[in-house]
């Protein structure tokens, strides 16, 4: 007998989890994670006991091993390398073999790589960094119910940005208020307006009166300029049954879109996904609770993995950052992000903070939602680093312009289509971004007092999460 | 009222130079164009009838121009749009689509609801022109 299979405590990297010769398989799910072990533990190691504890691994030696192909089972660190500029953190890279996952959960997929792993005592920190699932995999979920083409195609809405506004005050107004922004935004020039994460059914509003005065906002909007417009009616609720109940009525009310928290669970979310699939109806997400695991360098879930999940778990619409705007958000690791939700494969790529080739095969793209403290005065700095298939959220940015929310819905149009056809022409936007604005302010109030407004307001933080597996400027 | 379909319909009407930019810009990503136009504005009518075959072979911005405006003169009082299309894999949809010509007068739309139980009411966009025969809605009477 080896010295493997005695009963007791070995090394990890002993029990087969390190295998640096491993040649990952095209139908591996693979992993990278930033590992940070306790003083004394040999990073070798700690990626092995990632892989062993993400996969077969307990913390002693069973003989029931023996009765599996273990070899296929268990996940194998086959790389470890030092972070640029830190101590103490490698980046593990793990390769699972595809039999350990169910088809099409993510419930499954996420109980498996993030299920024990993080709170292993051997670690000081862990993060998932990025995940490369395979294409056969892949094709094993519905991915969005409707994606960007078939969005674009429903809406009657191309070429440009679509643009959105969330409701403000987020809590508190009665519904007949509520449904009083919805038109004044539509009806100026937004495409959608939002409920904001928080807005379910509180004892101000109930959800049902919400859902009735937003369509009446909706149809009168879309009658008054001839365009589709939409609402994003949030159906999070406390059971699935519940969520249902909401989805149905905004359905049968007409509404091309509802929306879902994250907050509500994976499987929540991929059964929502498969009835806007089911119901021709549009499903956004808000990524309501993400920065708890998302934001810290050393210790969670970069947002890129959840985008990847949510992708192939199926939602139409989600927040991926803005750049310039309030929240969180480094330039290059948010061109990843939406790389990751629009392209039909994004290569490695370092400087994003891309570890791994992905490919999509045929699932449609999911699209980024840009939010949180953005103006018409950005611009050009949204369209250039965030392009055209996106939607420009401007919630303040609307109903606080001082002419009304119709004037700031109209202020945020007019900007978007001048810096549109600004780049159409050939003109370098992020340079001259300004003088179209200033030119386009010419023939429309609106802009023109946006911008004296909030002109000049900018949030210029250091990113705290920043691409860094090479050593990169940040773009700002 | 002004109907803000397109992507340039919050902006003042483009002049023919203006236009032809917007076609450069298409031709020089491979995208065909092709004119389309419409006495029915309803957000809903997707198909509005084809000026020909899109453009697949015209790589000419003035040529593309010239059939936008044959198109004008041919329907003085229809909605007209210019339309890209891009084939690629993964896209194949339109790509830019913008309203070239409308008519002098726009009605608009009037929105007809039917009360039905439980407080709901059932939304219909009815175009005002659409109540006179097709080809003769724009039209001074």
């Amino acid at each position: 007998m080896t010295e493997r299979w005695h009963a007791g405590v070995i090394p990890y990297a002993e029990m087969g989890y390190w295998k640096p010769e491993y040649e990952p398989k095209d139908t591996d799910v693979l992993a990278a994670f930033r590992v940070t072990p306790q003083p004394g533990v040999p990073p070798e190691e700690a990626g092995a006991a990632v892989a062993g504890e993400s996969s077969t691994a307990t913390w002693t030696v069973v003989w029931t091993d023996r009765l599996t192909a273990y070899d296929n089972y268990q996940a194998k660190c086959y790389s470890v390398e030092p972070v640029p500029g830190t101590q103490d953190q490698y980046i593990a890279r793990i390769a699972y073999d595809i039999d350990l996952f169910e088809e099409g959960s993510i419930a499954n997929l996420t109980s498996s790589i993030i299920g024990n792993v993080f709170g292993f005592k051997a670690l000081r920190a862990l993060r998932l960094e990025d995940m490369r699932i395979p294409l056969h995999y892949v094709r094993t979920f519905q991915g969005p119910a409707h994606g960007i083409v078939t969005e674009r195609e429903y809406l009657n809405k191309y070429g440009r940005p679509l643009l959105g506004a969330t409701t403000k005050p987020k809590l508190g107004l009665s519904a007949r208020n509520y449904g009083r922004v919805v038109f004044e935004a539509l009806r100026g020039g937004l495409d959608f307006t939002k409920d904001d994460e928080n807005i379910n059914s509180q004892p101000f509003m109930r959800w049902r009166d919400r859902y009735l005065f937003t369509m009446e906002a909706v149809n009168r909007a879309q009658a008054e300029t001839g365009e589709i417009k939409g609402h994003y009616l949030n159906v999070t609720a406390a059971t699935m049954e519940d969520m249902y109940e909401r989805a149905d009525f905004a359905r049968q009310l007409g509404s091309v879109i509802v929306m879902v928290d994250l907050t509500a669970g994976y499987t929540a979310i991929q059964s929502m996904a498969r009835w806007a699939r089911r119901n021709g109806v549009m499903l956004h997400l808000h990524r309501a609770g993400h920065a708890t695991y998302t934001r810290q360098k050393s210790h969670g879930v970069s947002f890129r993995v959840i985008a990847k999940w949510m992708r192939l778990a199926g939602v139409d619409h989600l927040h991926a950052g803005t750049v310039v705007g309030k929240l969180e958000g480094d330039p290059n690791a948010i061109a990843g992000y939406y790389d990751t939700l629009r392209l039909g494969s994004t290569p490695a790529d370092p400087v994003h903070g891309l570890y791994f080739d992905q490919d999509w095969g045929s699932m449609p793209g999911t699209m980024p939602v840009a939010s949180g403290g953005i103006h018409a005065g950005q611009m050009h700095q949204l369209l250039h680093y965030l392009g055209e298939d996106v939607v420009l959220q401007f919630g303040g940015g609307t109903i606080g312009h001082p002419m009304g929310i119709a004037a700031g819905a109209t202020a945020n149009r007019v900007a978007v289509e001048a810096m549109v056809k600004a780049r159409n022409e050939g003109r370098d936007i992020f340079v001259e971004g300004e003088q179209v604005l200033k030119a386009a302010a010419r023939h429309s109030r609106e802009l023109d007092v946006a911008l004296a407004t909030w002109g000049d307001v900018t949030f210029s933080y250091e990113p705290t999460d920043t691409p860094d597996a090479v050593a990169t400027p940040t773009a700002l | 009222m002004r109907i803000t379909q397109g992507t340039f319909s919050y902006l003042p009407d483009f002049s023919d130079a203006e236009i032809r930019a917007q076609i450069s810009y298409a031709l020089d990503r491979g995208w065909p164009l092709s004119v389309e136009f419409t006495d029915d504005p309803h957000p809903r009518n997707t198909y509005w009838e084809m000026w020909g075959l899109p453009m697949f072979d015209l790589h000419d911005a003035a040529g593309v121009l010239l059939e936008v405006n044959q198109c004008r003169t041919a329907y003085p009082d229809h909605y007209i749009r210019l339309n890209a299309y891009d084939a690629a894999k993964g896209r194949q949809t339109i790509a830019l689509s913008f309203i070239v010509g409308r008519p002098a007068y726009e009605p608009g739309f009037r929105l007809d609801r039917q009360e039905v139980a439980d407080r709901q009411v059932r939304y219909t966009t009815h175009p005002y022109a659409a109540d006179r025969p097709a080809g003769d809605r724009y039209r001074a009477s």
